[in-house]
């Protein structure tokens, strides 16, 4: 027996036009067409494209409910095995329409599904709810998205368990599966260091996220008049942490007033981190909350003002998404009070 | 946290010992420091000269305030 598919394309894919056409409204039709045919050719009778849906870019954009109520009803007569969507490139609209009509098929149906589009595609936001595979940014990449998709998806229809994205080629869903690697960790730390090292290629096992970037802050040509308020990751708290900073993943940030402190004391203060040997900070704080120089520096004429209230967390093991939401609300606390400079410390 | 401060239009200057995380994260003006468990101090010093390695490096944060950066900066201490 074959497995049934029944696959969404747009009005570009089904030849009805381009951008001019995009308004047309849902349409179904028998067997496979445009990429449903390159699907067709690598199942090698396995599967079938059994239906096809094409609906215009715009008309999705336009009319979400109505088209996605057309296409589940459409899908649901059907009775598919798998629902393919796409694959979208870096088609904007289109990839949206395709990760959204597929995320109701799913949910709505319980029916497998798959779609493909570029990593940057607005419709990749929903990777971790859709399975996408990744393509190239146009449909130049077409002659490799067919096969990787045509084999994912017969896995999918034949309810076979993934492997991992990079196996499968699908966009990392968050997803964690765990396994017993042959080698440890040391052995393939030391593997990895040495690929490095005579440049060759390495893959990592811990990718950073990435990061967004702000631009860099006006340069403040006079600092004699500007007010400097000292933020730290260090952990510094007042002595027996009374807010219970937590000594990693932090859930919170401290914010202590330093009025009449000329300098951070070990009988007053300590550090609430439990990522790095706290022997040092606790005999001096000022070593991660510089208050001692600055406190001279004020009175120098260095700087303007020593802000008289400074920020402070954990930031052992603490999650970006914390960190962001800590210091979001503390740099309106700052902002409020004219604080014009910050010095952040980071142990 | 030296994004969301910065994003709000108040400059920053990260005082870290480990600037590669630094510039992974994004800070602009960064200004390394001596160890992980003491960015501001050197336990190995007399106090006079852990004082004035101190003063030394914030003296060099202050200044990177005044110095217009295009992008992240990793400024010699």
């Amino acid at each position: 027996m074959s497995f049934r598919v029944v696959h969404y394309i747009n009005q570009f894919f089904a030849n009805i036009g381009g951008e001019e056409m995009a308004h047309v409204a849902p349409e179904l039709r028998e067997g496979a067409v445009g990429p449903g045919m390159a699907f067709n050719q690598q199942w090698k009778g396995e599967a079938e494209v059994v239906k096809t849906i094409v609906c215009g870019d715009s008309y999705f954009a336009e009319h979400e409910k109505e088209a996605k109520e057309q296409v589940l009803a459409w899908v649901k007569e059907a009775k598919p095995d798998l629902f393919i969507a796409g694959p979208a490139f870096n088609a904007g609209r289109y990839g949206y329409a395709c990760a959204n009509v597929a995320l109701a098929v799913k949910t709505e149906l319980g029916i497998p599904v798959l779609t493909g589009m570029y990593v940057e595609n607005p419709g990749a936001d929903l990777k971790d709810k859709v399975l996408m595979v990744a393509t190239a940014n146009s449909a130049a990449g077409m002659r490799k998205a067919a096969p990787a998709m045509a084999k994912l998806g017969l896995k999918l229809a034949k309810g076979e368990p993934l492997a991992a994205s990079c196996v499968d080629g699908y966009m990392p869903n968050g997803v964690r599966v765990n396994f017993f690697e042959k080698e440890r960790g040391a052995k393939r730390a030391v593997k990895m260091l040495i690929a490095k090292i005579k440049d060759e290629a390495f893959v990592t096992e811990f990718p950073m996220p990435n990061f967004d970037r702000v631009e860099p802050g006006k340069a403040i040509p006079d600092m004699s008049k500007a007010v400097v308020a000292l933020c730290t990751s260090g952990g510094i708290v007042p002595k027996g942490n009374p807010d219970h900073i937590e000594s990693s993943s932090a859930s919170h940030y401290g914010e202590y007033d330093i009025t009449g402190w000329d300098a951070l004391t070990a009988e007053g203060w300590q550090t609430a981190h439990g990522g790095y040997d706290p022997v040092y900070a606790n005999a001096d704080p000022n070593r991660v909350l510089p208050v001692d120089v600055l406190r001279q520096m004020e009175k120098e004429g260095k700087i303007g003002k020593l802000h008289n209230k400074f920020y402070t967390t954990v930031g052992n093991g603490t999650a970006v998404a914390s960190s962001k939401k800590f210091a979001e609300e503390y740099a309106q606390k700052l902002l409020k009070d004219g604080v014009q400079a910050v010095i952040m410390t980071s142990t | 946290m030296v994004k969301e401060v910065e994003r709000v239009g108040i400059p920053v200057v990260h005082m870290c010992t480990i600037t590669p995380i630094s510039l992974t994260v994004g800070a602009n003006r960064i200004i390394p420091t001596i160890a992980i468990p003491y960015p501001l101090g050197n336990p190995t010093l007399e106090p006079a000269d852990e004082y004035a390695l101190r003063y030394k490096l914030v003296s060099k944060a202050i200044e990177a305030f005044t110095i217009p950066v295009e992008q992240q900066t990793v400024f010699d201490v």
